[in-house]
Formats: C-alpha cells, structure tokens, sequence
C-alpha cells in the first residue's frame, strides 16, 4: 500500500522538474538573439518592414509578455504542437519523433552491450583483485594481480578516449582496413548500428568495469560472503545468487546516470556514422540556428533523461527489499 | 535526488579500484602503510612531472613548433609521414606535427579555465548556501537540482550553438551545467564543519564571517573539492574537444585537437595519420591528467591508501 504511496510522492516532485527544464529550454532560446519572426524572414531571404515583422509577431503571440509566452507554449507542446522547422518548414514534433526510434534503439543497444562487457570483466577484475590478496601460490597471486591489472588498464585507456577518436579509428580499422562494415550507415540496418554500438559502449564500459569491481569488491568483502564460504557455498553460487545481486543497485543508478552523458554522445555518434537520428537531427540543427528544432531536441531529451531517472528510482523499489522497506515505513 | 549519493559511490568505488588490494581481514602492518605512502608519492611524483612537462609545452606551444602552424604550403598539400613532416601534411599543407603541438595550448588552457571557473563559481555558491542556509540556500539549490536533471551534453550542445560557436561559449557551456556538483560537495562539506567547536571558538574570538569563511571553512573543506576537479579536467578536456569537432567550438583556422579532427576527418581514408595525431594528442593529455588525478588522490586521502 505504502509503496504505492511512494510511487505516488515521487510523481508529485518531477513536476517542478519538469516545469524547470521547460522553462529553461524555452529561456534559453529567448535569450538566443534573434526572435523567430526575423530569422522566418531572414532565412525566406527578403526584406521585410517593421510593421510586417510586428504584424506577424502579434499573429504568432510574440508580442505577449514572457512568462505568457511560456505558457501558450507549454500548452502547444503538450499537444505536440512545437511550431514548424525554420529551414524545412516541416512540422518539429512530428520530424522529431519519426527519428526518436531510431536514436533509442542504438541507446537501448549499447546499453545492453555495455551491461553484456562490462558485468563479466568487472566481476573478473574483482575476483582477480581479491585472489590476488588472499592466495597463498605466489604464482597464483601474480596471475590474478596481472588480470586484474590487464582489465583496469583496457578500462582507464577506454575512459581516456573521446568518443569521436573512437568512432574514427573504428571506422578506420574495421571499415577502411579490413572492409568488414559499410563506411556511413545506409538507413537503419544492423550492419550500420555495430559501429554506432560499439563507439557509445566503449567509452560506458570503460567506466563501467571500474564501478562494477568497486561494488564487487565492496560486497566480497561482507561478512555474509565469508559466511557462505564457511558453510562450503560453492565460489559461483556466491557471486551469482548473492554478490551480483546486492550489487544490482549501485550498478543500476550508474547506468542510469550514464543515460544522461549517452543521449548527449548519440549525437556526436550519430552525425560521425550518419546514422538517422534525433541526434544527428539535433547537429544540423544546431549548425542551421533551427531554434524550434533545438528546443524540442533539448526539452524531449530532458524528459527522456527525468523519466529514465524516475523508473530507475522505482526499479529500486523492485529489487532491493531494503529501499522497500524504507518506503514502507 | 539520487545525484549527491551517486557522485559519492562513484568516487568511492573509483577510489577502490585504483589500489591493488582490499581485505579487510587483513590489516596493513606499520611498514606495509609505509611502503604503501613512498609508492604514493612516487607515483604523485611522476605523473607530476609529467602533468608539468605537458604544461611547458601547451605554455610555449609555438616555439616547440618545427614548422609555423598556420603557414600554408598547397605544393606539399596532404603528405604522408616523412623525416620533415613526422605526421604529414594537411589539405593546406600545414605541417600536422605543428599544428598538434600549437593546438595543445587551446585544447589545454580552455580545459583548465573551464575547471578553474566551476571549481570557484561552484565552490563559492556552495560555502555560501552551506553557511547562510535559508531561502537562498533553497533557491540555490533547486536551480543546481534543474541542471543536474538535465542531459549534461545535450544542454551544452545547445547553449554554444546558440551562443554562436567559438571556444569561449562552448567553455561557458560547459560551465553551465558543471558548476552543481561543486555546489553540493562544497555545500555539504560546508554543513559537516559549520557546527564544529572550532567554529565556534573562532566566532568567539571576534573572527568576522569572511574571515571565518576564508580561514577556516575554506581549509577544511579544500581537499574534496581539489580532488574532483582535477579528476575533471580529463572530462572536461575531452567534452571541450566533442563541441569543437561538432563546430560548435573553437573555429579553424585556430588549432585545436576536436575541430582539426573534424577537418582532417574526411582524409581518414587516405591520411589516417591526420586524424590520429590529434587524437592521440587528447587521449594522451586526458590519461596524464587523470593518472595524476588519481595519484592526488591517494595521496590526499591516506585511509584510502590501505584499500
């Protein structure tokens, strides 16, 4: 009962969040300079008279003050009216969320070979990093110290690299070189997406290696593993029933957090293998002062970010019994 | 929200990962600590050096040149690597070597200034929250909330594209959503030692709140703060870079790392060099910076040394 409570509370505090990030991104283009008005007309190439630019302001409710302005188009924008693209013309929200799938299926992709690379390396280095305390074979204990070294070296040389430098070589070496993959991606098509994948996972696993053999290391050092070992649990049954399972959380929030910096990387990712997404769509953009489309790149990709953070809050609920009952009592 | 505890485990996990052993079974002897802290400080050592000789270089970038950086050649347009061109030329015939090295004075420099302004910007708003608490605490605070709820990149995306482009607004950019997490740490830092004894014998003795601020908060609450930011500076550097690859920060002909990537990027095919010298020039600056990072860090936090 209480959880749902909770669930409920939780809604209630994304609304000043979700107020500010709209607010903000409409702020933001506001104070960009130009208003729509002169850059329509600009862009349409002609010059027009003062009173033609105040008459359209007034048709389009320019004229308004600012926080009425904001609000008519909040209203707009929750009915997926966020105005027509200054360069093509075309309806903003309706381009925006032809190209959305397309940009989500290479998020979810490389967050699932993220977790696929990251988990079992992770949990390698951790054990090895743990071994090579406890062995008693000095041998032993140099194999699994230069494991354990091997993977947080790949790990620090991955979260060194700008993902951009990534996206080239890999380009260069498997498509250049060896051939194996199309150079620029023909549409959204799985021998265009490897790339893609490969650039966004690389740099998340790099930082995520280091996090899961900080957690596991954490929880290796519990008394209930010790525990376990005692009572002859055997060594995989511990880290697969116990130790990755109390470590799901601090994975969870990670990867949450990550979210934020990959929605922000698809759009470097993108325009580099020109992959047909909102991100790519958000450069050109950007580069052409199409404000409309900006904003509702900035405003949708906010929420995106907000609503993955507040499922992740909720997730915890889920899978970790002492979140619940803390939101039980 | 989950940020402030996240940013924590973040830095403590990292924190586990960097030393080689963690048991707790085990406690290190008196000369295991001590041999612990010289492998600290040797390190702490060289990676200094190294930080520093980085610095010479992107301080005189251009006498180190061998060639003018900006001078263009279109008869020795696009060379492969030689004994006078180590990394060839670009399509103005550019020596790359050159305009690498130069560039290592923006792309360095602006990274730096980035992480100076939101370490002190965001240092500040946090004593002061920390300190006055009330309202403007609050206000403070809920708009640190706001940029942390946004998609960091995407916002400074954003920004420097309207800002027009150039170095100087993707460093503003930046700053604008990377001044929160200093806020907090400050913040809370400034919370754990506004109620100590200490503090109390200083307002005691007359000490005014600047003088409080500056010479007693400040000292205590310096370490944290130090530590993030120069783990940062790697971070920064290599998002700095992202925007001027985009064009949305520094614009040719100036030499920069990310935006001379994206110039040579269409040459991948036929000067690969052209694009890799560049990037390896990031990629080796952030590694020094973060080795460094690291370093300092277990240097400053000697309970982390044992882990």
């Amino acid at each position: 009962m209480n959880v749902r409570k909770y669930f409920a509370s939780r809604m209630i505090q994304l609304v000043p969040i979700l107020i500010g990030i709209t607010f903000l991104s409409f702020a933001m283009m506001q104070v960009a300079g130009s208003d729509a008005v002169t850059e329509m007309y600009s862009n349409a190439g002609a010059a027009v008279s003062e009173e033609t630019l105040d008459a359209a302001r007034a048709r389009l409710g320019l004229d308004k003050p600012f926080i009425v302005q904001y609000f008519v188009w909040l209203g707009n924008m929750m009915t997926g009216d966020m105005g027509k693209s200054f360069i093509s013309g075309r309806d903003v929200f309706q381009t925006f969320m032809s190209k959305l799938p397309a940009t989500l299926l290479l998020t979810v992709m490389s967050v699932a070979a993220t977790i696929v690379l990251s988990v079992p390396l992770g949990l390698l280095a951790a054990v090895s990093a743990e071994r090579s305390a406890s062995e008693q074979d000095s041998t032993h204990r140099t194999i699994y110290s230069v494991i354990d070294n091997v993977v947080r070296f790949l790990s620090f040389i991955g979260n060194s690299m700008p993902n951009f430098f990534v996206a080239l070589l890999l380009m260069n070496f498997l498509a250049i070189k060896l051939g194996l993959l199309p150079v620029i991606s023909s549409g959204v098509t799985l021998e265009s997406a490897v790339m893609p994948t490969m650039t966004l996972a690389i740099a998340m696993t790099a930082k995520y290696i280091r996090q899961v053999r900080g957690a596991v290391l954490d929880e290796l050092g519990q008394g209930y593993v010790t525990g376990a070992r005692a009572r002859g649990v055997r060594e995989s049954v511990i880290l697969t029933k116990s130790v990755l399972r109390s470590s799901l959380s601090t994975l969870l929030t990670l990867l949450a957090l990550s979210i934020g910096s990959l929605l922000g990387g698809t759009a470097i990712v993108e325009s580099i293998f020109m992959w047909d997404g909102v991100g790519k769509l958000a450069v050109d953009a950007i580069t052409m002062r199409d404000y409309p489309m900006i904003q509702a790149y900035v405003v949708w990709m906010a929420i995106i970010y907000v609503g993955v953070n507040f499922v992740t809050d909720m997730l915890y609920v889920v899978i970790d019994p002492r979140v619940r009952l803390g939101a039980e009592k | 929200m989950t940020m402030e505890n996240n940013s924590t485990q973040a830095a403590a996990t990292t924190i586990s990962s960097i030393s080689s052993i963690s048991t707790k079974s085990k406690t290190p002897t008196i000369r295991e600590q001590h041999v612990k802290k010289k492998n600290v400080k040797a390190r702490l050592f060289f990676f200094g050096a190294l930080l520093l000789a980085l610095l010479v270089m992107a301080s005189f970038a251009e006498s180190f040149c061998p060639y003018d950086p900006y001078a263009q050649n279109l008869d020795i347009a696009l060379q492969a690597p030689s004994a006078e061109h180590i990394f060839g030329t670009d399509r103005y015939g550019r020596d790359m070597l050159s305009r690498v090295i130069a560039a290592s004075h923006v792309s360095i420099f602006s990274s730096l200034s980035l992480v100076a302004a939101i370490t002190i910007i965001g240092t500040t708003i946090g004593i002061v929250c920390g300190w006055r608490g009330g309202r403007l605490d609050t206000v403070l605070m809920r708009a640190a909330d706001m940029f942390l709820a946004f998609p960091g990149l995407v916002f400074a995306m954003a920004v420097a594209g309207v800002m027009g482009g150039g170095i100087m607004s993707a460093v503003i950019a930046l700053a604008a959503i990377s001044w929160p997490k200093y806020a907090r740490v400050a913040r809370s830092k400034t919370l754990s030692v506004r109620e100590m004894a200490y503090m109390r014998a200083a307002r005691l003795s007359g000490s005014g709140t600047l003088k409080i601020i500056v010479r007693h908060i400040l000292p205590n609450i310096l370490t944290p703060i130090i530590v993030t930011s120069m783990l940062d500076i790697g971070t920064m550097m290599m998002e700095l870079a992202g925007l001027s690859f985009l064009g949305l920060g520094a614009k040719p002909p100036i030499a920069e790392w990310g935006s001379m990537m994206s110039e040579t990027r269409r040459l991948l095919s036929t000067v690969p060099i052209a694009v890799f010298a560049p990037g390896g020039a990031i990629f080796v600056s952030v590694m020094i910076f973060n080795l460094f990072g690291d370093a300092l860090r277990d240097y400053m936090d000697p309970k982390r040394r044992g882990r």
